[in-house]
């Protein structure tokens, strides 16, 4: 038998291309006059202007956080360009207006933008860079009143529900990426699903970082309206590049009485070279409130990607029998360095959390589960379930739980589960016996240690995360 | 079928197997036994190709070719099975899966088409009937939470559907009752064919009761130093090992 754990072949990042496509691309460095000429490019109102600056004003005197377990040369804010535009129509009206180059990649990527061509009932919002390129089917949601569009279109188009919800979830103080983010945020996509409506395709937005030393700030806003139902997708992917590059998404979903918002994340960000060079630094805040009685929100994440990932998917549970789950699965090979978890508040009575974390550390890889359970004064008979369980390959990776709970009403009922297992020598040789390779037997093991999340992503994707995690676990066993 | 001469065997640098020699035909049913320590388990692993098990001199040749040469997924391709004596557990892969997963690459290896999910089903039930299991083993997942006796008859139910040219049963009657006995060596009995050989590991005489072995060799210190037959294993059952290992001197 031949599994040599120490040996990490160089896994081959199938997305690792990148586009020649005209840019513009704005000069290096970060301040009032970049966010002006953001501002500017998006052609946005004062309001926004002014919303942007005041971020931009309180994130100077905020200090980068440093209580992750991940370590990091400093990042240098003033050397980073804050927005990158394809500068060959960047505002289409059809397929046709966009940049072959840009089609291209998104064929490349498996994302055909023609919509004939689309998985059925999946509508997509393509982020290149800077600009959402296009948006599919807006006209076809548009029938049931959906409204599926780039937050930069939303904020001209629906100008009263940006000014009502931005900011709503994800304060712009909330903490320093978040306050970066609310300062030179680009592109993202706003859903708004009416009263009553359940949303008729799957929504998808497919971010892509192309330019060089350029970072991506998307804003994403979802608002779900008394007894609506939407179920929504994210993918990411950027090229290989030598320098590490940054990502600062804010996300913000709102449910109202009644409304269900499922929100599934499949992040395939450029993971760095077996050194640990290169890579995307992934700094997400994302949360969601469930305002109203019986609202639900549920997380369902596929790490895979980035070179550092922060990330802590939460719910907050205003409503009474409100519900957040949170589901996870984060891979971590060669040095790639992953920080995620959740934070569930409890406000409302009968509220109730489900936490499923599956972590995977190969390579040199360290994943690090971090999670909040919180049950306010008033929150009666609220309920948690948290189960979080680490693996390990090979013995140069490393997994850490640092779980809080905090308990403000006795009527809680928590449930906390932890294992931690290394993926066994004796478990390969049994599927090898078997007559498997050694490295379909950890794709073997490890899919079936993520079953209970995949199992939450819808169909289509669940398939995908699948191969996915295959393609990631690849040199993880020699 | 299987040749194994002068076989030396070293785990963490100590000595098991000291020179072994055996010989199976096609068709045959052999048997070791052996008392703890003899070295039993550590023949049943070195022919599946463990690797902290290190082969120091000698040859094992199975159907003519080297086994040493090939890795452990390529000689279960080539028609090696174990059936564990301590079945390993791997939570979330369902039973059927990784023996669908398994036989379509045994087929794969030998030029055979896959088999597809209706066919590998009626075939995988029609072999769950034969051993009286509960179709519900082939949802779960591999081993998890299966009782002694259930790991046990799984791993013959995988040796039914893999239809190894050499099966070998590391003390697979160990822990189990009468009646799980009977299914397991009727699992077994039912395979003979005049292609097929049978390498069955025991710690006791009872399972031959039931399978009749051709052969009987008596393990002791990491060699051979006796063979019979069926015979034999009455004499061990009755006497111990005790004559033996004075006989040779251990």
């Amino acid at each position: 038998m031949s599994i040599d754990f120490e040996k990490l072949a160089e896994q081959e990042y199938k997305y690792g291309f990148s586009t020649e496509v005209d840019q513009e691309i704005a000069p290096r460095g970060l301040n009032e006059d970049i966010i002006r000429l953001i501002s500017s490019k998006k052609d946005e109102p004062e309001w926004l202007l002014d919303w942007r600056l005041k971020a931009y004003k309180h994130w100077l005197t905020m200090k980068e956080p440093d209580w992750a377990f991940i370590k990091y040369p400093k990042i240098d804010f003033n050397n980073i360009s804050y927005y990158a535009e394809p500068s060959n129509n960047p505002k289409p009206e059809s397929l046709d207006d966009i940049d072959p180059g840009i089609r291209e990649t998104y064929d490349k990527l498996g994302i055909p933008l023609e919509e004939q061509k689309m998985l059925a009932g999946v509508a997509v919002d393509a982020v290149f860079d800077s600009v959402s390129v296009i948006t599919t089917f807006k006209e076809k949601l548009a029938e049931d009143g959906v409204i599926f569009c780039s937050i930069s279109e939303a904020v001209k188009e629906h100008p009263e529900l940006i000014q009502k919800y931005l900011g709503y979830v994800v304060p712009q103080k909330d903490n320093f990426y978040a306050a970066l983010n609310s300062a030179v945020f680009t592109d993202g996509s706003f859903v708004y699903i009416p009263k009553g409506v359940r949303c008729p395709m799957e929504l998808s937005t497919y971010f892509r970082i192309n330019a060089e030393n350029t970072g991506q700030f998307e804003r994403t806003l979802i608002v779900a309206e008394e007894g609506s139902h939407v179920s929504y997708l994210e993918g990411c992917t950027a090229p290989k590049r030598d320098e590490n590059q940054l990502h600062a998404a804010v996300v913000e979903l709102v449910a109202h009485k009644d409304a269900t918002i499922k929100y599934s994340t499949i992040q395939n960000w450029y993971p760095g070279d077996s050194e640990g060079k290169g890579g995307i630094y992934n700094f997400v805040t994302k949360r969601g409130r469930c305002l109203g009685d019986n609202s639900r929100i549920s997380w369902t994440q596929v790490e895979t990607g980035s070179a550092i990932t922060w990330k802590y998917p939460s719910c907050i549970l205003e409503g009474d029998n409100s519900v957040g789950e949170f589901y996870s699965v984060a891979l971590t090979n060669r040095k790639q360095q992953a920080d995620t978890g959740t934070k569930m508040i409890h406000i409302g009575k009968n509220t109730t959390s489900n936490i499923v974390s599956k972590g995977i550390s190969a390579g040199e890889g360290h994943n690090t589960y971090r999670g909040l359970v919180e049950i306010g004064k008033n929150a009666e008979k609220a309920r948690n379930y948290t189960q979080c369980d680490s693996m390990l390959i090979g013995d140069k990776c490393g997994a850490h739980t640092f779980p809080y709970i905090e308990v403000k009403n006795s009527t809680a009922h928590m449930e906390h589960e932890a294992s931690t297992s290394k993926i066994g020598e004796d478990q390969i040789f049994y599927c090898q016996q078997r007559g498997l390779s050694a490295e379909d037997a950890v794709s073997l093991i490890v899919n079936g240690f993520c079953k209970d999340v995949f199992k939450e992503l819808p169909f289509e994707f669940a398939v995908e995360a699948e191969k996915l995690l295959s393609v990631s676990l690849e040199g993880s066993v020699g | 079928m299987l040749e194994i001469r002068d076989l030396h065997v070293e785990v963490e640098g100590k000595e098991i197997l000291k020179g072994l020699n055996l010989t199976i035909n096609k068709g045959e049913i052999h048997s070791i036994m052996g008392p703890n320590g003899s070295g039993k388990s550590t023949l049943a692993q070195v022919l599946a190709g463990r690797d902290s098990y290190e082969v120091t001199k000698g040859e094992i040749l199975f159907r003519g070719k080297d086994l040493t040469e090939l890795e452990p997924e390529e000689r279960a391709c080539e028609g090696i099975f174990l059936a564990f004596q301590y079945p390993i557990e791997i939570p979330g892969v369902a039973n059927t899966y990784l023996l669908r997963e398994s036989l379509n690459s045994i087929r794969k290896y030998n030029g055979l088409k896959p088999l597809k999910h209706v066919e590998f089903g009626k075939l995988a039930r029609e072999k769950m009937n034969n051993l009286k299991m509960d179709d519900d083993l082939l949802k779960r997942s591999v081993n998890e939470g299966f009782s002694g006796g259930e790991k046990k008859r799984n791993e013959i139910f995988q040796m039914q559907i893999l239809e190894p040219k050499l099966s070998i049963l590391d003390e697979t009657d160990s822990g189990l009752d009468i009646d799980a006995l009977k299914v397991v060596s009727d699992g077994v009995t039912s395979m003979k064919s005049p292609e097929r050989s049978f390498l069955i590991i025991t710690h006791y005489q009872r399972l031959l009761n039931y399978i009749v072995p051709d052969y009987v060799h008596v393990l002791v210190d990491g060699k051979i130093v006796k063979s019979g037959d069926k015979e034999l294993a009455l004499e061990l059952e009755e006497k111990g090992y005790g004559w033996i290992e004075e006989g040779v001197g251990a």
